[in-house]
């Protein structure tokens, strides 16, 4: 099914992702001027589209893993409950994903005016 | 008629002598990650915009520090297993398969190095 193969894409995407990751603790840990090029880079809309995609990635993985667990455990595997839970995860985590972003950006800014 | 000798069946190891080790460390690095990419996003979100001392500040906290490095090797090895998966299944042509799989595992050691050291460096 669909989900299945978005399971390893997402996956392998989060994998090459912790370059992102590397490169955030590196830049912290370099001082300031290190830490300005990724706050830029960070902020641009390229980025943000990044960061975007990896949101999501990251929540689908995190809720189609759960559903993979549940069926190691021997839950959910009526090809009816399967679909069901499939539609769910794939909503929630467009949802999440976006409710993630709305609240950085309302917390960014708030920080701004602050 | 069966092969498999005394000694080879109560190991349990099977034909590639690692047993079910894949299978164990896939769901054990899955469930150890949920809560951790949950502490994840709320650190990341906590920390979105923020300044390089603010970062420093976060992660020189036991806990945060803590967590973070727990996050990264866990995803790691998740990372590596869960890649390994993916090339036995796409990837059958022997040379290309064993150096996919050196890359693979390269390539998950090299991040791990980098992210902990940049961690220590902001910890100390």
């Amino acid at each position: 099914m669909a989900t299945s193969i978005t399971h390893r894409i997402t996956g392998v995407g989060l994998y090459l992702g912790i370059v992102f990751i590397a490169w955030w603790l590196v830049a912290a840990s370099m001082g300031p001027e290190a830490y300005e090029p990724f706050l830029a880079a960070a902020a641009h809309p390229i980025g943000q589209i990044i960061l975007f995609g990896f949101t999501w990635a990251a929540t689908y993985h995190l809720l189609n893993g759960i559903r993979h667990l549940a069926w190691d455990l021997g839950f959910g595997f009526l090809p009816k409950t399967a679909m069901w839970s499939g539609i769910v995860v794939v909503a929630l985590s467009i949802l999440i994903a976006i409710g993630v972003f709305a609240w950085a950006y309302s917390v960014r800014m708030g920080g701004a005016i602050s | 008629m069966k092969s498999e000798t005394p000694l080879h069946r109560i190991q349990g190891l099977g034909a590639a002598h690692s047993g079910t080790q894949h299978f164990w460390r896939e769901r054990i690095t899955s469930v150890a990650l949920i809560p951790l990419t949950i502490w994840f996003g709320f650190a990341a979100l906590a920390l979105v915009g923020a300044r390089e001392v603010d970062v420093l500040t976060f992660f020189q906290h036991p806990w945060n520090a803590g967590l973070m490095g727990l996050f990264i090797i866990t995803v790691l090895i998740h990372s590596i297993v869960g890649m390994q998966s993916v090339i036995d299944d796409y990837v059958h042509q022997p040379g290309l398969k064993v150096l996919s799989l050196l890359l693979n595992r390269g390539f998950a050691w090299l991040m791990g190095a980098i992210c902990l050291v940049a961690l220590l460096r902001i910890v100390s």
